[in-house]
């Protein structure tokens, strides 16, 4: 009897300590956003002054005002939605298609094709982005929406992804649809997607998100300050900025917001992806 | 059942050819429908560059200019006479292995902490993912105003514990690659964490529960039945972030533009520099197909290594 109360006794002071030992951690984490809001609301003055404060003399909102019109902010953040929305139903029709050409149907060369596609998996994007570079010139492509977004719109993994995902859907739901004559295209859009809709709906979370933060090969094609997405127009700033730390961060919040909110609003589409595929790592 | 429009009884010994059952052509075709979008896209803007970036290496090959055939030229000189590229290598290996070692240190403990028995799990995991999800060029740039020599907060924040503001972090060769790696470590942990929750969730309550019956501690427990359990996971984790952190760029572009000196210039970092921004698209592809050797190779080994510690 003793032991049963010291052990749970025991078991309560463990929790205790994990609950303490996490909320420091979680502090701890959270210290650079906390820092980077303070920081975009002080004066310019203040941003490293000593003793360290978390509030300035003045709650300066005008910052983001200022840094949302010191470079054409809106159309950064306009460009970053365009290109990632198209991007991603790009992605996810494409890859739809051919995972239920892979997994359905069956024709001569297909696991041919498919180990082609497989191989390609494990190619660094910096292997392509030369002669994309040199082909999105020969195209005219630079300083587009196309050269943003089309040379990625045809992904192996978004296909592997869902192929593996097509196979686990039973294939007499199909059967009774082909009896009744119905075409390939037919069965597609009314059996298998609706069935799929949770792995198309992780891969276009994991697309989105991919499309949004890119930033080298923006960095590459993309010399026009109209024609910048988010993370390229931050490092634009930063270049035509330099040292105002307030507005920096002040574009540097602005930034995150859109981040912040997929996370709260799809965080289980994002556990569930990285859960079950890993979605390329990190 | 399966295929009701061919009546088996009645086909014809030339039915078996190819092609010359109407089921199959319509089938072929309505494969090569399916397919077509994606496979298009994917031959130019994938297997074509693949293809084009190989015969690139063995060119000199400026923006503008005259092209010509050097053959290994390109592969030599990055590997003999290029006076900084293994200083590059080297520096990519260690921001690989800090990174990796630590970022499997930290979600795995992490990991286990949100497994046991707190509130609030969901505004934790929301906290640790939040930065894997932003974007890395703005966690950059916060970071290099905290690592801010002298009165950064960091600085401060040693000025107070220990009298001195501590090392220049970024301007400070021996410091800017740990400074790098923790900034990392910041953004990327959350991920790992996830696939390391996920596979301590997969561990059956039952096989801790009968060791901890047999009475094992804490510690055994962990040593003895998670760990083990938990290493396909680990080995996952593992090879993805080896793969990524292998690819590394914003970070030292953002935080210290490779510098001081070179001591943060990584392979991608360097590829950049000779491709984009000194046009010369011949070298830089034969530094990417070595990253890609690289990639390759060392994949290869940890595969082959698993059998020592994975255990499914």
């Amino acid at each position: 009897m003793a032991t049963t109360t010291a052990a749970r006794a025991r078991s309560r002071l463990v929790q205790v300590v994990s609950q303490v030992l996490l909320t420091l951690a979680a502090a701890l984490v959270l210290l650079p956003f906390v820092w980077m809001v303070a920081s975009a609301l002080k004066p310019a003055s203040e941003v490293f002054a000593s003793p360290p404060s978390l509030v300035g003399s003045s709650l300066r909102w005008e910052n983001f005002t200022n840094a949302w019109t010191y470079l054409p902010f809106g159309r950064f953040m306009v460009n970053g939605i365009v290109v990632s929305a198209i991007g991603t139903v790009m992605v996810v029709a494409s890859s739809a298609m051919a995972a239920y050409a892979f997994s359905r149907i069956r024709w001569r060369g297909r696991d041919g094709v498919f180990l082609l596609y497989l191989g390609t998996l494990m190619i660094p994007q910096e292997v392509l982005v030369v002669p994309m570079f040199i082909l999105m010139r020969n195209l005219g492509w630079t300083n587009s929406y196309l050269g943003l977004i089309v040379p990625w719109a045809f992904t192996a993994f978004g296909t592997f992804l869902l192929r593996q995902f097509f196979l686990t859907v039973p294939e007499e739901l199909e059967d009774a649809a082909r009896i009744d004559g119905a075409s390939r295209w037919r069965m597609f859009v009314r059996i298998v997607l609706p069935m799929a809709t949770p792995a198309m709906g992780t891969l276009a979370v994991f697309t989105f998100i991919g499309y949004w933060n890119s930033f080298l090969w923006p960095l590459l094609i993309v010399s026009d300050v109209r024609m910048a997405t988010v993370p390229l127009g931050l490092n634009m700033f930063l270049g035509q900025t330099g040292n105002q730390w307030n507005l920096l961060m002040a574009a540097a919040t602005i930034s995150i917001v859109p981040s912040a909110l997929i996370v709260l609003g799809l965080q289980r589409y994002l556990v569930s992806g990285i859960a079950l595929s890993g979605m390329g790592g990190r | 059942m399966s295929a009701p429009t061919v009546d088996p009884v009645e086909r014809p010994p030339t039915a078996l050819r190819r092609d010359t059952r109407p089921a199959m052509r319509r089938e072929r075709r309505a494969a090569l429908g399916f397919l077509a979008p994606n496979l298009l896209g994917f031959t130019v803007f994938t297997i074509v560059p693949i293809g084009a970036s190989l015969v690139l290496a063995f060119y000199e090959w400026p923006l503008l200019g005259e092209r010509v055939f050097v053959g290994l030229d390109n592969v030599v000189r990055m590997l003999t006479t290029d006076p900084v590229f293994w200083q590059i290598v080297g520096n990519t290996f260690y921001f690989v292995v800090g990174y990796v070692a630590l970022n499997l240190l930290v979600s795995f403990s992490l990991a286990l902490w949100l497994q046991s028995r707190v509130r609030f799990k969901g505004f934790y995991r929301f906290v640790f993912f939040l930065p894997v999800v932003s974007p890395m060029v703005a966690n950059a740039m916060v970071w290099r105003m905290l690592y801010q020599r002298d009165d950064g907060l960091i600085a401060q924040l040693f000025q107070a514990l220990t009298g001195t503001s501590g090392p220049n972090w970024l301007g400070d060769a021996r410091w800017a690659m740990p400074a790098v790696i923790l900034m990392s470590l910041w953004a990327g942990f959350g991920y790992n964490m996830i696939i390391l929750v996920a596979g301590l969730q997969a561990i059956p309550a039952s096989m801790t529960e009968a060791a901890q019956i047999d009475g094992a501690g804490w510690w055994s427990r962990l040593a003895h039945v998670t760990l083990p359990l938990v290493t396909p996971s680990l080995f996952f984790a593992t090879v993805m972030t080896v793969i990524s952190s292998l690819q590394v760029f914003a970070q030292p572009f953002i935080l210290t533009g490779g510098g001081p000196g070179i001591a943060t210039s990584t392979l991608v970092f360097y590829l950049y520099q000779w491709g984009f921004q000194s046009y010369e698209m011949g070298y830089a592809s034969a530094i990417a197909w070595f990253l890609f050797m690289l990639i390759m190779t060392i994949t290869f080994i940890q595969f082959r290594g698993q059998k020592k510690w994975v255990h499914y």
